[in-house]
C-alpha cells in the first residue's frame, strides 16, 4: 500500500478510535513516568475526557454518509454510529465508578492500569461496531475480552479476584476458538473475510450439501458468541467472574461488554447468515431457518438467569443472573428479527446501560460502607440514606420493567417486534413475561431489605464519592426520562440513523 | 373555554401534595397528616365539578385531551397515525361515577390514616403515588395509559401493605405484588398482541377495529384474548380461584389502606371487565356469558358460605366482597341493560360500604386491638354510636332496601331471571346467606357476649365521624335516587348494548 492511497483515505471517520487509542497510550506514558506513590486517579479523569472527546467527535459524524476504508474492514455506518455512542456512555459511566473505587487488596500500585485498561477494552468494542471484516471483528472481540481478563483479577491478592481472572481467561479462551472455527468456515466457502463479500457469495449459495455447512458454522459462532453475552447455557462463568471482579469492572462486563458482544453477533449473523441462501438464490436465508435455535437459547437464558437469582444471597452474584436475564430478553428480538430489530435492541441496551450501572453505583456504595457484598447489607438503606434508597428503588423498578421506567419501553418494543412478525411468537413471549413476573421476586427482594428491615448499623452515608453521584443522577434521571418520554430517543434515531438501512449496503 | 387541562389536573394533583411532604421533616405528624388530607382534597373538588359539568346538560368529552406521546420506530403506517400512543385522558358517564367515588374514598381513607402509627411522610407521599394511579386507571384512554397507571397503583400498594400492616405484612404484601404482576403480565400480553395486530391502543378505536371484519385476528385469537382479560381481571376482581392474595391483604393491611383496596382497587377488575372485555370483544363475550355467570354464582356462594364460619371480622368482611363481586359477574352475564346496570351499581356501591365497614373495624381495633369477633362482643354497651353504624353499614350490604346495596342486587338478578333463570334461582341462596353471615358477624360484635369491662373503650369522635357520615349519607343517597347513577350511565349502557347487538 503506497503512501498516496494511505493519505487518500477519509481517515476522519476514524476520529473517535484515534482519539481513545491515542489517550490510551498517552496515559501509558504518563503512568510510567509519575511518581510511585502518587495517586493515579487523575489518569481516571484523562480517560473521562477522552471519551467525552470521542463522544463529541462521534455526533459530528453523524451526518456523514456510511463510508468505509481500509479495503472496507472498517465502516461507518448508521449501526456503528448508534452502538458506538452506546459504549462511550457506558464507558464513561463506568470509569466515574472506577474513580471512586476504594482501591485494596493488592491494588493499589496497579491503579495506572485500572483506569486505561478501560480504554482498551471500549476500543475493542469500538473497532467491533464499525468492521466490515470478520478479521477487525475478532481482532475487536479480542482486544476487549483481553483487556477484560486482566481488569477482572487486578485485585492481586484477593483470591476471588483472582478466581474470576482464571475463569474468564479460560472460557474466553474456549468461546474464541469455537468462534473462530466457525469464521473459519464461513472462510473456506467463500473466500474472503470481507462481510458484504460473504453475503455476496452466499446470496447465490445453491448446493445443499454447502448450505449444512453454513449451518454448522453459524452454530459454532453463535455458541462462541453465546459466551460473550453469557446465553445460557453458556453462562456458567458470569456469576463467578462478576462476584471476584472489583465493581467497577463489574458494571462495565454487565454493560459495554455485553453491549458489545450483542454487536458483534448483529453484525456476523445478520449480514452473514441473514442473506444466505439455503436453497438456491432467492430463497429463506439461514438464519430465519435457525431461529428456532436462537428461540430456544433466548429461553432458556431468560428462565435460568430469572429462577438462579432468587436464591442468591450475594448482590453482584444476583446482578450477574439478572444481567444473563436481560440478556435473554434481547435474544428475543434477534429470534423476532421485525422490522424494528434494529431499534429495539439499541433502545433496550440504552435502558439497560443506565438502569444496570445506576444500580452497580449503588452496590459499589454499600459495598465500600460495609465491606461485603451480601444482599443483607442492604438492610435498612432507607432509614440510613433515604435518597439512596428512593434512588435504587428506582432502578430497580426500572430493572423490573414497569411502565414509567426505560426498561418498561424497551421491553414494550420487543414485544412489539415479537408479536408482529409473519408468525407471531407467543410462546416465547410469554415466557419473557412470566420471567419478568419472577424477576419481581429478588429485585423487591432488595426493596424488601432496603425499606422493611432494620439496620444492623445506623450509621448515615455522609460523604457519597463525586464519580458515582454524577452516576447516579444520570442514571436514575435518564432511566425515568426514556420511560416517560421515549421519543426523545426514537426522534434521534430516526434523524440520524435513517432506520439503519445501510446496514448491508 | 377550554378544559382539557382538567382531567390531568385531577390525576394529578396529588403530586402537589407528594411534593409537599418531600419538603417537611418527618417528625411533625400532626402537620404531616393534615398535609396528606388537604392534598387529596383538589381531586375530590375536581370530581364533584365533573358530576356538576354533566348535572349543567353540557358534555363530559369537552373534558377530553390528547397530546402525541410515544411513537414506535422501524414500523409501517406510522405516517397514518398507527404505531402512536398518545397521552390520552376523558370522562364518560360511567367512568365519571368511579373518578369520583375514588375520589371520595381516597379522602376518607385520608381521614382514616389518623391511625397511622410511624413513618407518617413515607406513608402519606405512597398514598397519594396510589391515588395518583387509581384515578389515572380510570381516565386514561388508550390501554398502554391504562397499563402505566394500573402498575403504578401496585407499588406503592406493595410497600404500604408491607410497611405499614399488621404481623404478615411482607407475606401479604409478597402475595399482592406476585399474584397481581401475574395478571398485569397476562394483560400485557394482551394489550401488546392488540397494539401489533391493529397498531393502536386507543380504546374508542380498538373497539371498532377489533369487530372490524378485515382485520388480521381469528375469531378463536379474540376468544383467546377475551379469557386471558378473564384472568388478568379476574386475579383483581377476584374471581375464584384466583382469590386468596386478597384475603391476605384484606386481613393484613393497614385499615385505611384496605378501604381504598377493597373500595378502588377491586373495583379495577369490574371496569376492565366491562370496559375492554365487554367493550372490545363484545361478541365472544356473549359466548363466555353463561361461564361468567356459573363463576358468578359460585363467588357469591363461596363468599357467603366461608364468610359465614370465620371468627375474625376482617375476614368475613374479605370473603364479603368475594361474594358481592359474584354480583358484578352476575349482572355482567346477564348481557341485558338491568344486568350490566346492575353490575356498575355493585361496583360503586360496595367501594362505599365497604370503605365504611373497613374504617369501623379500624375504629374497633383502635380502641380494643382486636378484630376477632369473639373478643369484640358487646361492642353496643361501649361503642353505641359506632355499633348503629356497622349495624347500618351490614344493612346496605345485605341489600335492604332503601339503601344503595339493595338497587344493584336487584338489578344484577332481575337481568339474570330474564336470561338464565335456573343460575339466577340457586344464586339466590346467596343472598339469603348474606344475611345470615352479616347479622351474625354484626349482631357477635354489639351485642354479644362482653370480655370487658369497656374503661377506656371511648366511641367515635370527633374526625372520624366524617368519614362514616359521608359513606352512609352517599349509600342512602343511592338508595332512595337512584338516578344519581343511573342517569349518567345511560349513555355508556346504550353503547354497550350496542356492541352486544341488543
Amino acid at each position: 500500500m503506497s503512501l498516496e492511497e494511505l493519505t487518500s483515505f477519509n481517515w476522519s471517520i476514524m476520529t473517535p478510535e484515534f482519539i481513545i487509542v491515542g489517550v490510551a497510550a498517552l496515559l501509558t506514558v504518563i503512568d510510567l513516568f509519575m511518581p510511585k506513590k502518587q495517586d493515579r486517579r487523575i489518569l481516571g479523569w484523562i480517560g473521562i475526557a477522552a471519551i467525552f472527546a470521542a463522544m463529541v467527535s462521534l455526533v459530528g459524524l453523524l451526518g456523514a454518509a456510511p463510508d468505509s476504508i481500509l479495503d472496507d474492514t472498517f465502516r461507518l455506518d448508521s449501526f456503528g454510529k448508534a452502538f458506538k455512542l452506546l459504549l462511550l456512555a457506558g464507558a464513561a459511566l463506568v470509569l466515574f465508578l472506577a474513580i471512586s473505587y476504594k482501591a485494596d487488596e493488592g491494588m493499589e500500585e496497579y491503579r495506572g492500569e485500572f483506569y486505561y485498561l478501560f480504554l482498551t477494552g471500549l476500543l475493542g468494542g469500538m473497532i467491533m461496531t464499525s468492521s466490515g471484516d470478520l478479521i477487525t471483528l475478532f481482532i475487536g472481540l479480542e482486544l476487549l475480552s483481553i483487556s477484560s481478563y486482566v481488569l477482572a483479577g487486578i485485585r492481586k491478592n484477593n483470591l476471588q479476584s483472582n478466581e474470576s481472572a482464571m475463569k474468564y481467561v479460560i472460557n474466553g479462551s474456549i468461546a474464541t476458538a469455537i468462534t473462530l472455527f466457525g469464521m473459519s468456515y464461513v472462510y473456506g466457502l467463500t473466500g474472503t473475510t470481507n462481510l458484504l463479500a460473504i453475503a455476496g457469495t452466499l446470496q447465490s449459495l445453491a448446493d445443499a450439501q454447502h448450505a449444512y455447512l453454513l449451518g454448522l458454522a453459524f452454530l459454532m459462532i453463535f455458541v462462541g458468541l453465546g459466551f460473550k453475552l453469557a446465553a445460557a447455557p453458556f453462562h456458567m462463568w458470569a456469576p463467578d467472574v462478576y462476584q471476584g471482579a472489583p465493581t467497577p469492572v463489574t458494571a462495565f462486563l454487565s454493560v459495554v461488554s455485553k453491549t458489545a458482544g450483542f454487536v458483534i453477533v448483529a453484525r456476523i449473523l445478520i449480514s452473514v447468515f441473514g442473506v444466505a441462501a439455503t436453497e438456491g438464490p432467492g430463497s429463506m436465508p439461514i438464519l430465519y431457518n435457525m431461529q428456532d435455535y436462537i428461540a430456544v437459547v433466548a429461553g432458556a437464558t431468560m428462565i435460568i438467569g430469572n429462577v438462579v437469582a432468587l436464591k442468591q444471597s450475594n448482590i453482584k452474584r444476583m446482578f450477574a443472573y439478572s444481567s444473563i436475564a436481560h440478556a435473554g430478553y434481547v435474544l428475543v428480538a434477534f429470534t423476532s428479527l421485525s422490522s424494528n430489530f434494529f431499534y429495539t435492541v439499541w433502545f433496550y441496551l440504552l435502558a439497560y446501560l443506565f438502569m444496570n450501572l445506576g444500580a452497580f453505583a449503588i452496590i459499589q456504595l454499600v459495598e465500600a460502607k460495609t465491606g461485603s457484598t451480601k444482599i443483607a447489607d442492604f438492610a435498612g438503606l432507607y432509614r440510613r440514606s433515604p435518597v439512596l434508597a428512593v434512588a435504587m428503588g428506582i432502578l430497580l423498578v426500572a430493572l423490573a420493567g414497569f411502565p414509567g421506567t426505560a426498561g418498561f419501553i424497551g421491553k414494550m418494543n420487543i414485544f412489539i417486534g415479537a408479536f408482529m412478525v409473519q408468525e407471531p411468537h407467543y410462546v416465547l413471549a410469554s415466557v419473557m413475561i412470566a420471567t419478568t413476573v419472577v424477576s419481581y421476586f429478588y429485585y423487591f427482594g432488595i426493596m424488601t431489605q432496603m425499606f422493611f428491615r432494620p439496620a444492623a448499623d445506623d450509621s448515615k452515608f455522609t460523604k457519597i464519592p463525586v464519580g458515582i453521584l454524577v452516576v447516579l443522577v444520570v442514571t436514575v434521571a435518564a432511566s425515568v426520562l426514556f420511560g416517560v418520554f421515549p421519543d426523545i430517543a426514537i426522534d434521534f434515531v430516526n434523524n440520524n440513523f435513517n432506520q439503519f438501512s445501510d446496514f448491508l449496503q | 373555554m377550554d378544559l382539557s387541562f382538567v382531567l390531568s389536573l385531577l390525576v394529578f394533583s396529588p403530586l402537589l401534595g407528594i411534593v409537599v411532604l418531600a419538603f417537611m421533616p418527618k417528625t411533625e405528624e400532626k402537620t404531616i397528616k393534615i398535609v396528606g388530607f388537604l392534598a387529596t382534597l383538589p381531586a375530590l373538588v375536581i370530581a364533584i365539578g365533573l358530576y356538576l359539568h354533566y348535572l349543567a346538560g353540557k358534555k363530559l368529552s369537552d373534558f377530553d385531551v390528547a397530546k402525541d406521546w410515544i411513537t414506535f420506530g422501524g414500523l409501517q403506517g406510522a405516517e397514518a397515525g398507527f404505531w402512536k400512543v398518545n397521552y390520552e385522558l376523558g370522562v364518560d358517564g360511567f367512568t365519571m361515577l368511579l373518578v369520583a367515588l375514588t375520589a371520595v374514598v381516597a379522602t376518607l381513607a385520608a381521614i382514616a390514616s389518623i391511625y397511622i402509627k410511624k413513618e407518617w411522610k413515607g406513608y402519606f407521599m405512597l398514598f397519594l403515588l396510589l391515588e395518583i394511579g387509581m384515578l389515572g386507571v380510570f381516565t386514561a384512554e388508550n390501554l398502554v395509559l391504562f397499563f402505566l397507571f394500573f402498575e403504578i397503583t401496585l407499588i406503592p400498594t406493595f410497600f404500604l401493605i408491607g410497611k405499614w400492616g399488621y404481623f404478615e405484612k411482607e407475606k401479604a404484601a409478597y402475595s399482592f405484588l406476585i399474584y397481581n404482576g401475574l395478571g398485569s403480565a397476562v394483560l400485557l400480553i394482551v394489550i401488546m398482541i392488540l397494539f401489533s395486530k391493529t397498531g393502536t391502543t386507543n380504546i374508542d378505536m380498538l373497539t371498532q377495529i377489533v369487530s372490524d371484519p378485515n382485520v388480521p385476528m381469528t375469531s378463536g385469537l379474540k376468544l383467546g384474548l377475551l379469557i386471558a382479560l378473564l384472568v388478568a381481571f379476574g386475579v383483581k376482581l377476584p374471581i375464584f380461584p384466583l382469590h386468596s392474595w386478597m384475603l391476605r391483604v384484606h386481613v393484613q393491611a393497614p385499615p385505611s389502606i384496605v378501604m381504598i383496596h377493597s373500595g378502588i382497587l377491586l373495583k379495577i377488575g369490574a371496569y376492565g371487565l366491562i370496559r375492554f372485555g365487554m367493550g372490545i370483544f363484545p361478541e365472544q363475550f356473549e359466548s363466555l356469558a353463561v361461564l361468567l355467570a356459573i363463576l358468578g354464582v359460585v363467588n357469591l356462594l363461596y363468599g357467603a358460605f366461608l364468610a359465614f364460619i370465620q371468627t375474625d371480622f376482617k375476614m368475613v368482611l374479605a370473603y364479603s366482597s368475594i361474594s358481592h363481586m359474584g354480583i358484578v359477574l352476575i349482572g355482567l352475564a346477564a348481557l341485558n341493560e338491568a344486568g350490566v346496570q346492575g353490575a356498575i351499581f355493585q361496583v360503586v356501591s360496595h367501594g362505599l360500604i365497604s370503605a365504611l365497614l373497613f374504617f369501623l373495624v379500624g375504629a374497633f381495633y383502635e380502641r380494643t386491638d382486636t378484630s376477632l369477633m369473639e373478643n369484640l362482643g358487646g361492642m353496643a354497651k361501649g361503642m353505641p354510636i359506632a355499633s348503629g353504624f356497622l349495624l347500618a353499614g351490614a344493612l346496605a350490604s345485605l341489600g335492604l332496601p332503601g339503601m344503595s346495596g339493595f338497587v344493584s342486587e336487584f338489578m344484577a338478578f332481575l337481568g339474570l331471571f330474564e336470561e338464565m333463570p335456573w343460575i339466577a334461582a340457586v344464586g339466590c341462596i346467596g343472598i339469603i346467606m348474606t344475611a345470615v353471615y352479616l347479622l351474625r358477624a354484626v349482631l357477635g360484635i354489639t351485642y354479644g357476649q362482653s370480655h370487658r369491662d369497656f374503661t377506656g373503650v371511648l366511641d367515635l369522635k370527633g374526625v372520624e365521624f366524617i368519614p362514616v357520615v359521608v359513606l352512609i349519607a352517599l349509600i342512602v343517597l343511592i338508595g332512595v335516587v337512584p338516578s344519581v347513577l343511573s342517569s349518567p350511565l345511560q349513555a355508556t349502557l346504550e353503547t354497550i348494548m350496542l356492541g352486544l347487538g341488543g
